[in-house]
C-alpha cells in the first residue's frame, strides 16, 4: 500500500468539525468528503479517524447518535454541538493566521 | 461562559464521558465494532462499483482497514481511563505469576530474602549512624576529652574541668559526667543500682528536659545544697510504678538522702554511660575530684552558634597549653581534644554496620541479577507470545507497560515479604546481641520497622522493578513482528542470551567470591579474637562484685576486715579451689590507670600512666598465671608492713630493659615516702583491657595494704562456675544483707558478652550468611546458565556425537566454558576482595587483609562448588542420544 501524504499535524479535528457543519454524517461518510472535496489529496486513515471521533465526543464538540443510512444500514451519525461550532471558528482563525504568517515567510525568501 | 467555567464544564462531560464508557464499556466495543464494520463494507461497496471483484475487493478493504484490533483499542484509550490499562496488565501479570508457580516462588523468595536482609542491616545503620542521638540539635553536641600520648581520648580532672569551663569562649555550656553506682535498699537486701553523677547544667547541655518535675537548677552541684536526684524513665515506671506524686519524695541509699525533683523523657539514653537508673550532681567531691592529677570524669560540651569543631578544639587545646605551664607537675603532657558526641558513641560500631550494610548490599545484587536471569530466560521463552501479541495488534507501549507491571507486581510481593522478613530479622538480630553490649549501645534497643526503614524497602524496590522491567526489553523482538513468529529465531536468539547470561553469572560469581573472602576474613578475625593469649585460665572462673556502704566499710580497718572474711568464707564453700580479690577483674578496660616513676631513673617530668589493680595474696595463682621472677604478696603483707608491689613483664622490659627490677622502688611523681613502693614480683602480662587491645604494662598493690569497699570476687571453681554463683551472693549476704552483690557472672561468660566480641561476632555470623547465600545463588546462576546452554546446543551436540566426538570431549567441551565462567568470576573477585579487605581492615583482628590461606581456601571452595554445578549439565550433555536429539529439533 502506497503512503499517502499525511495531513498536517492537528488539523484532522478542525477537517471533521468542518465537514459537520453541513451536515449529520458517519465516519466512513466524514472520510469519504474529505478525500472528494479535497480532490483525493487529504486521505483521512481509520487509525486516525475514529480516536478523533471518540476525542471530538469526549470534549463535546460533537454528539452521536445511531440512524438508518438511504441504503438502510445501521449507522453512527455525528452532528456538531454549538461548542463544537465554536471550536472550529477558533481552529480555523488560528489556522488562518498560521498559514498567512507561513505565506509571508515564503514569500520573503523568493524576493 | 467565562473560559474557566468552559474548561471545567469540558473536564466534568469528558470525565462522564469515560464513565459511561466504562460503565458499558461491552456495549461501547460492540458499538464501535459495529461502525467499523460499517465503514469496511462501505469501502468494500466503493471499491466494486469501481469495477473490482468482489473477493478483491474485500481483501483490499480489509488491508486498507489494517488491524482492526489496533484501531479499536486506540479509540479505547482515548475513552478510558489511565488505571483501566494498568488494572488489566496487573490482572495478567498475575495471572502469568500464578501460572508460572515455579519461577515466581524462586524469584520472590530469592529477591524478598536479598531485600529483607539489606532492610534490616539498614535499619541497624539507622538506629545507630543517620537518627540523630535523642537531643536537641544533637550535631552541635560535642564530648570534650583531655588526651596524652598513652591515652588518646581520656578522663579530664575536676580541678582542670573547673578551668577549662571558665575560660573556653566556644562552648555555650560545658558539663561532665561520670558513673557510680549507689546501694539501694530493698527488703531482700542492698540492691546495687547503676547511676550517674553529673554537674548541674548536663541536661540543658544535652537539651533534655525532664517529662515531670525539674531539671537541676544552675548551682546546685555545689556541696551546701540539699542532695537531689532525677529518675529515669524505666526506674519511674518499675519501682515508683509511674506515681506522679514521686516528685519530692526523698530516697535514702548508701551516700545519703535525696530529693527526688524529676523524671527523664523515655526515650532519653546517654550511650557512653550505658544504663544508669538515677542522676544525681557531683555534689560531693571525691577525694579524687580534689586533685587535679586524677582524671575520673567525662565532658559534654555545646558549641556556640559561630563556633565549629575545629575551632572548639583549638580553643580547648590552647586552655590545655596554659594549663600545661601553670601546673607543670599535674598537667605536662596532658592535652585537649574536642570531637562530635555522635562519633565517639558510634565510633565503635560505625565501621562493623558500614561492612554489613555493604555485605547486605552485595547479596541484594546477586539475588537481583539472579532474579533477572530468571526473567531473561522467561522473556526468551515469551517471545513467541509477544509476538502473537503483536500481530495481534497489541501496540509496542502497551508490551513494555506489561513487562514493566510484570516486575513490578514482582518486586511488590517481594518487597512486602522482605519487609516482613526484615522485622523479624532485626529483633531476631537483637536479641543475639549480649545485655551487657546492648546496654552500652542503647541506640540499638527497641529497633523496629520505622518510616525510614519502609522508605529505604521502597527505594531498593524501585530500582529493582526498573531492573526486572528493562531487562526483558532488552531481548524482546519488538516490532520484528515476523522474526519472533519465525522458529529459525530461536537460534540465535538463544546464542546472544547465553553471552548476556553468562556475563551476568561471572558478575555473580565475582561478587559471592568477595563476600566468601569477606566472610572468611572476618571468621578468622573473630577465631583469633577468641583463642587470643590471655596469660591466664579463662574456664572455671566465677566472678560477683561486692559492693559495700562506705558509712560502715568506708575506712581501713573494717574493709580489711570484710576482705579477710569474703577470702575466708568463700575458700570453705565446697568446689571452691582458689579465691582472689580485685579492685578490676581481668579484661575490663584500659581505666584506672595511675601515674608513677622509679626511684634513681632519670625523669623529665612524663606521666608514665598504666592500669593499676589491687589484689590479694596469691591472686595470680588463682588465675592459672606464671609469676616470673620474684613472689606474689603474701597475707601478712598488711599496712603495718613495707609498702610493696607487683610490675607485669610488659612494664618490666619497657623500664627496666637491662636491669632486674625486684628489689626497685618505684613511687608517685613526688617520690615522697609514703607513695614508695618495692617491686617485689614481675607477673606475665594478664590481658587487663579489651580482648583486641594491645598487652599494656601494668600495676599491682597488695589490697590489703589499701583495702576498698568495691571488690570483685574471682573464685577458681572445680564444678561449673555458673552452679556457683547464687552460693556466692548467698555467702556475700551472709556478711551483712546491707552489702550490694552485683554482676554475677563468668568468665568465659564475660568474654562473649563484651562488646568486642559481639561485634566481631555478629559481623562473623552475619557476613557468613550472606556469603552461604551468596555463594548458593551465584551457583545456581551458573548451573542455570549451563544448563540452557546445554539444552539450547542439543542438536550441536547430537550432530557432534553422530560425526563420532567421544562423550569425554563432550564433558570437556561444557565443562570447559563453565570453567571459563567460574575461573573469570574468580579472577575478577579476588580483585576485588583484596580492595573490600582493606577497606575493612579497620574490623580485623590478628588477620591481614591479603591473607593467601584465606583468599585460596575460597577460591577452592567456590571452584568446587561450580564445578558440581556444571558437572551436572555435562552429564546431561554427554548423555544425548545422537538419533533422539537430531530428530526432537
Amino acid at each position: 500500500m502506497a503512503k499517502k501524504p499525511d495531513l498536517l499535524p492537528g488539523t484532522l479535528d478542525m477537517l471533521i468539525l468542518k465537514t459537520l457543519t453541513r451536515a449529520p454524517l458517519h465516519g466512513y461518510g466524514i472520510a469519504q468528503h474529505i478525500k472528494r472535496i479535497s480532490d483525493d489529496v487529504l486521505t483521512v486513515e481509520e487509525g486516525s479517524l475514529y480516536p478523533a471521533l471518540q476525542r471530538l465526543l469526549l470534549q463535546g464538540w460533537v454528539k452521536a447518535e445511531w440512524k438508518m443510512t438511504e441504503t438502510n444500514r445501521r449507522a453512527r451519525y455525528y452532528t456538531l454541538t454549538i461548542e463544537g461550532r465554536k471550536q472550529l471558528g477558533l481552529e480555523v482563525s488560528e489556522f488562518e493566521r498560521m498559514i498567512a504568517a507561513i505565506g509571508r515567510v515564503l514569500q520573503d525568501q523568493e524576493a | 461562559m467565562n473560559r474557566m467555567e468552559d474548561v471545567s464544564m469540558d473536564w466534568a462531560s469528558g470525565f462522564f464521558q469515560r464513565l459511561k464508557a466504562l460503565i458499558w464499556r461491552k456495549r461501547y466495543r460492540s458499538e464501535l465494532d459495529e461502525e467499523m464494520a460499517f465503514h469496511r463494507v462501505e469501502t468494500e461497496r466503493e471499491l466494486r462499483s469501481s469495477g473490482m471483484k468482489p473477493s478483491d475487493a474485500r481483501r483490499a478493504a480489509m488491508r486498507q482497514f489494517g488491524n482492526a484490533e489496533q484501531l479499536k483499542n486506540g479509540s479505547t484509550s482515548v475513552v478510558s481511563f489511565r488505571f483501566e490499562a494498568v488494572i488489566q496488565d496487573l490482572q495478567f501479570a498475575f495471572r502469568q505469576l500464578r501460572k508460572n508457580p515455579g519461577f515466581a516462588l524462586t524469584a520472590i523468595a530469592i529477591l524478598s530474602l536479598g531485600i529483607g536482609a539489606s532492610v534490616a542491616i539498614f535499619g541497624f545503620v539507622d538506629g545507630a549512624l543517620i537518627k540523630p542521638l535523642p537531643y536537641s540539635n544533637p550535631n552541635r553536641v560535642m564530648g570534650v576529652y583531655e588526651t596524652s600520648t598513652a591515652c588518646p581520648h581520656c578522663n579530664l580532672s575536676y580541678q582542670d574541668y573547673l578551668d577549662w569551663k571558665k575560660q573556653n569562649r566556644v562552648f555555650q555550656s560545658l558539663d561532665v559526667w561520670t558513673g557510680g553506682g549507689i546501694l539501694l535498699p530493698t527488703p531482700a537486701g542492698a540492691e546495687p543500682v547503676p547511676a550517674a553523677r553529673v554537674s548541674d547544667g548536663f541536661f540543658h547541655t544535652l537539651g533534655v528536659k525532664p517529662i515531670l518535675g525539674r531539671d537541676f537548677y544552675p548551682g546546685e552541684s555545689a556541696p551546701d545544697k540539699p542532695r537531689t536526684t532525677l529518675l529515669s524513665y524505666a526506674t519511674w515506671q518499675n519501682r515508683f510504678n509511674g506515681d506522679r506524686s514521686v516528685i519530692g519524695r526523698s530516697l535514702t541509699v548508701d551516700s545519703g538522702t535525696y530529693t527526688i525533683i524529676g523524671v527523664l523523657p523515655p526515650d532519653f539514653q546517654f550511650a557512653p554511660k550505658g544504663r544508669a537508673d538515677f542522676w544525681m550532681t557531683l555534689h560531693d567531691p571525691t577525694g579524687c575530684e580534689q586533685r587535679r592529677s586524677c582524671h575520673d570524669l567525662n565532658g559534654v560540651g555545646r558549641l556556640n552558634d559561630d563556633a565549629s569543631v575545629a575551632t572548639a578544639d583549638a580553643d580547648m587545646k590552647a586552655i590545655a597549653a596554659r594549663l600545661e605551664l601553670q601546673y607543670p607537675d599535674s598537667n605536662l603532657g596532658q592535652g585537649a581534644i574536642v570531637l562530635p558526641l555522635a562519633t565517639v558513641i558510634t565510633g565503635d560500631i560505625k565501621p562493623v554496620l558500614l561492612v554489613l550494610l555493604g555485605g547486605a548490599t552485595l547479596l541484594l545484587l546477586i539475588a537481583c541479577i539472579n532474579v533477572a536471569s530468571l526473567v531473561l530466560v522467561r522473556a526468551e521463552s515469551r517471545k513467541r507470545e509477544m509476538a502473537v501479541r503483536g500481530a495481534l495488534g497489541a501496540s509496542r507501549s502497551r508490551m513494555i507497560g506489561q513487562f514493566a507491571t510484570e516486575g513490578a507486581a514482582l518486586v511488590a510481593l517481594s518487597t512486602l515479604l522482605g519487609l516482613c522478613l526484615a522485622g523479624f530479622g532485626m529483633q531476631a538480630l537483637t536479641s543475639l546481641l549480649p545485655k551487657p553490649a546492648l546496654d552500652s549501645m542503647p541506640y540499638l534497643q527497641g529497633l523496629h520497622l520505622n518510616l525510614h526503614c519502609v522508605l529505604f524497602a521502597m527505594l531498593l524496590a524501585v530500582l529493582a522493578a526498573a531492573l526486572f522491567s528493562i531487562t526483558p526489553l532488552l531481548r524482546l523482538p519488538l516490532g520484528r513482528v515476523i522474526d519472533g513468529l519465525q522458529e529459525g529465531g530461536r537460534g540465535y536468539a538463544g546464542r546472544s542470551w547465553r553471552s548476556l547470561g553468562a556475563n551476568l553469572v561471572v558478575l555473580e560469581l565475582a561478587t559471592a567470591m568477595v563476600l566468601l573472602a569477606g566472610a572468611g576474613l572476618l571468621s578468622k578475625s573473630f577465631y583469633k579474637l577468641l583463642h587470643v593469649d590471655l596469660h591466664f585460665a579463662p574456664d572455671h572462673l566465677a566472678m560477683i562484685t561486692v559492693q559495700a556502704p562506705d558509712a560502715t566499710y568506708g575506712k581501713a580497718p573494717q574493709s580489711l576486715k570484710l576482705d579477710h572474711e569474703l577470702m575466708r568464707r568463700i575458700s570453705a564453700l565446697p568446689g571452691v579451689i582458689s579465691v582472689g580479690l580485685a579492685s578490676d577483674p581481668p579484661l575490663t578496660c584500659r581505666c584506672d590507670t595511675t601515674w608513677f616513676r622509679i626511684l634513681g631513673h632519670p625523669w623529665h617530668g612524663e606521666h608514665n600512666d598504666v592500669p593499676e589493680r589491687d589484689v590479694t595474696p596469691d591472686y595470680f595463682k588463682m588465675l592459672r598465671s606464671r609469676v616470673i621472677s620474684g613472689r606474689e604478696f603474701t597475707e601478712s603483707e598488711d599496712s603495718t608492713k613495707a609498702r610493696t608491689v607487683i610490675i607485669n613483664s610488659a612494664l618490666a622490659k619497657q623500664f627496666f630493659p637491662n636491669e632486674d627490677p625486684i628489689g626497685k622502688k618505684i613511687g608517685g611523681l613526688d617520690l615522697s615516702k609514703d607513695s614508695l613502693h618495692e617491686i617485689v614480683g614481675v607477673v606475665e602480662d594478664v590481658r587487663e583491657a579489651q580482648l583486641d587491645a594491645e598487652l599494656i604494662p601494668a600495676i599491682y598493690y597488695p589490697m590489703y595494704q589499701e583495702p576498698s569497699d568495691f571488690i570483685v570476687v574471682l573464685v577458681r571453681t572445680s564444678q561449673s562456675p555458673e552452679s556457683m554463683l547464687p552460693l556466692l551472693s548467698a555467702t556475700v549476704h551472709q556478711i551483712d544483707p546491707g552489702i550490694g552483690v552485683s554482676n554475677p557472672t563468668t568468665m568465659d561468660q564475660q568474654i562473649d558478652d563484651s562488646q568486642t566480641a559481639a561485634i566481631h561476632r555478629s559481623a562473623a555470623y552475619l557476613v557468613g550468611g550472606f556469603a552461604a547465600l551468596a555463594l548458593l545463588l551465584g551457583v545456581v546462576g551458573l548451573y542455570g546458565v549451563i544448563a540452557y546452554s546445554v539444552s539450547q546446543r542439543t542438536r550441536e551436540i547430537g550432530v557432534r556425537m553422530a560425526l563420532g566426538a567421544p562423550r569425554g570431549s563432550v564433558y570437556g567441551m561444557i565443562l570447559r566454558e563453565a570453567g571459563l565462567l567460574t575461573v573469570l568470576g574468580i579472577a575478577l573477585g579476588v580483585g576485588a576482595s583484596l580492595g573490600v579487605a582493606t577497606l575493612m581492615s579497620k574490623l580485623l583482628f590478628g588477620v591481614a587483609a591479603w591473607d593467601i590461606e584465606n583468599l585460596t581456601g575460597v577460591a577452592l571452595l567456590l571452584g568446587c562448588f561450580a564445578l558440581l554445578a556444571s558437572f551436572l549439565p555435562a552429564r546431561r550433555a554427554a548423555g544425548v542420544d545422537p538419533a533422539e536429539a537430531l530428530r526432537t529439533e
